[in-house]
């Protein structure tokens, strides 16, 4: 039985190779829909094949503008909880101090939430704080939940750090700022970066919780749901093919740019 | 890299000592923590304060509310609504299982048989992340369409027929049940399973597998008495990671199920944002919390003990 022992011998691979094709089956099905023209509202069935909504992709009323909204907020909730919990990761990291523990705990628990427990608890605070529900209300959740994983990707990247390296330029009579911008700071630059794709990609794609805080300001993922019952336009497909593609190729651009350092160096 | 564990080793014998930290450096992690900590204090912590508050008020949106320690509130959302709690924990748990099921052969190839290809599909496994979750989800609908493909296979080969009897599906229907929730759910969650079962995959020591081998074991005993056990703390973060927000959920259960899948996510969500029921809508959302906190505290407690292996 020729067949079945090949298949025994690359289960794994062809079991993994369909955990793959499941994971990426709707990207594809988003990439085909992309260049379909459908009849009426919704775009579920294949009609007809049409380009028309890569050459306008803002044709559809709001949409882009909800666009520039979710992309202000996940930048600035970036940049919040990035300066914020790098801040903290180095305290934790690098200093014994009593509450350690207890602050442990508190950045742990956001992670361990239920997003609807948070979503539904923020805006039981807005309601009774009187509170306009808009930008700064989803850019203050969004910050929330963003700066519990810059802390985790941070304390990673400081924890495996040797701390002999700062205490040769401390030797070296480097002050503690020149240490820390020459040689902390790049050696902790890889996690603060992971931290902040992070919050970045959580931000610009988080639902439950914009959904509850966010009063009548649209973000891109809201516009999507409501789309969901009022009928979805291409566009939508169009967006997200370009936001995979994009993703696709930086990761590959950033790949390039490091095999190229490694070599360099050796 | 095991600076973590271990001190690093004094460089000579006459290596200075650390000195004693400067007074004025005393407050520096204070100084550092402060911002961060004061945000999760007042958005986090002071909210679920809130939110126990609301829980036991009673009133009305228009007369407002007042806190009358009125406790029945959880006792009516309980014996209202524990079929969609018991729904949350029983659709979160079986995508959980599929996650794993699913997760670990994805996780296993690309710590040790992927070779060239590894970081090809470690960024096919991250890259959806980037295209909005909600338009992957909205894609399911094109995938299990009533009379699409997906379908039309599962009823030539009497999936359905199976299925529809157990429950899972209706008719030659996957759009709308539970069966389709579930492969929502699945499909969400996945990459929350499969990194960390990688991260830890990644750790293990390859000499043990010919260690392993060299003592005669076949690879199936290999992977039992070695494989597996050593990659627990991946599966264990790796369920509580999927499980957790999937039993929290409700975009899956609403886009892709119907009214009898409806899970306690959605209706804490119509609580909170349609009917404007604070009191019970906070209710649900404390028991849900305190149900999964309940739940992940046993299981870690179970699974940091050898029982589970």
């Amino acid at each position: 039985m020729p067949f079945v022992n090949w298949l025994k011998r690359h289960l794994v691979v062809i079991a993994g190779l369909v955990t793959l094709g499941y994971l990426l089956l709707p990207n594809v099905v988003v990439t085909v829909f992309s260049f379909n023209k459908p009849k009426g509202r919704f775009n579920y069935t294949w009609q007809q094949f049409s380009t028309d909504a890569w050459k306008d992709p803002c044709g559809v009323a709001d949409m882009c503008g909800s666009l520039s909204i979710s992309l202000q907020i996940a930048f600035w909730a970036t940049v919040g909880a990035t300066v914020l919990g790098t801040m903290i990761a180095f305290a934790l990291v690098r200093y014994r101090f009593r509450a350690r523990g207890t602050v442990n705990s508190l950045i742990f628990l956001p992670m361990a939430m239920p997003e609807v427990v948070m979503a539904a608890s923020l805006l039981t605070l807005f309601l009774n704080l009187g509170a306009q529900l808009g930008f700064w209300t989803i850019l203050i959740a969004h910050i929330m939940f963003c700066l519990s994983f810059v802390v985790v990707a941070v304390k990673a990247r400081v924890m495996s750090m040797d701390p002999r390296l700062e205490e040769a330029a401390r030797d070296l009579y480097a002050s503690p700022t020149q240490t820390f911008l020459r040689v902390t700071l790049p050696i902790a630059a890889p996690g603060i970066a992971a931290g902040a794709l992070l919050s970045f990609a959580l931000s610009f794609d988080d639902f439950i919780i914009t959904n509850f805080n966010a009063g009548s300001t649209v973000t891109f993922p809201m516009f999507v749901w409501g789309s969901a019952q009022r009928g979805t336009p291409v566009q939508i497909n169009v967006i997200g093919t370009a936001m995979f593609l994009v993703a696709v190729l930086l990761v590959l651009a950033s790949m390039v740019v490091g095999n190229r350092r490694n070599r360099q160096k050796a | 890299m095991s600076t973590l564990t271990e001190a690093p080793p004094p460089l000579s014998p006459t290596a200075p000592e650390h000195k004693p930290p400067r007074k004025r450096g005393r407050l520096v992690p204070y100084w550092l923590l402060l911002p961060g900590i004061l945000w999760l204090l007042v958005f986090f912590a002071l909210p679920m304060i809130y939110q126990a508050s609301t829980s036991v008020q009673t009133g009305s949106l228009e007369e407002g509310y007042k806190v009358t320690w009125h406790l029945a509130t959880y006792w009516d959302a309980l014996s209202a609504y524990w079929p969609q709690f018991l729904r949350s924990v029983l659709y979160a748990g079986a995508a959980t299982i599929l996650c794993l099921a699913l997760g670990y052969p994805l996780a296993y190839l690309i710590a040790f048989r992927a070779g060239r290809w590894r970081n090809l599909i470690m960024i096919l496994v991250i890259a959806p992340f980037f295209t909005s979750f909600l338009i992957r989800t909205l894609a399911w609908k094109t995938i299990l369409a009533d009379g699409g493909p997906v379908v039309g296979a599962l009823n030539t080969l009497h999936v359905l027929d199976v299925t529809s009897w157990l429950g899972w599906t209706s008719g030659d229907r996957v759009l709308a049940t539970p069966l389709a929730v579930v492969c929502g759910l699945t499909y969400n969650f996945l990459p929350f399973m499969i990194l960390p079962l990688y991260s830890s995959l990644e750790r293990i020591d390859s000499r043990l597998h010919e260690a392993a081998g060299d003592l005669y074991a076949k690879p199936w005993t290999t992977f039992r008495k070695v494989t597996f056990p050593l990659s627990m703390p991946g599966v264990v973060s790796g369920t509580l990671l999927t499980f957790i927000p999937a039993a929290g959920d409700y975009v899956n259960a609403e886009l892709l199920g119907s009214t009898d899948t409806r899970m306690i996510g959605n209706v804490i969500q119509t609580q909170f944002l349609r009917i404007l029921d604070y009191p019970t809508a906070a209710a649900l959302s404390f028991i849900l919390m305190a149900g999964i906190l309940l739940m992940v505290t046993l299981y870690i407690r179970k699974s940091g003990t050898e029982d589970l292996v």
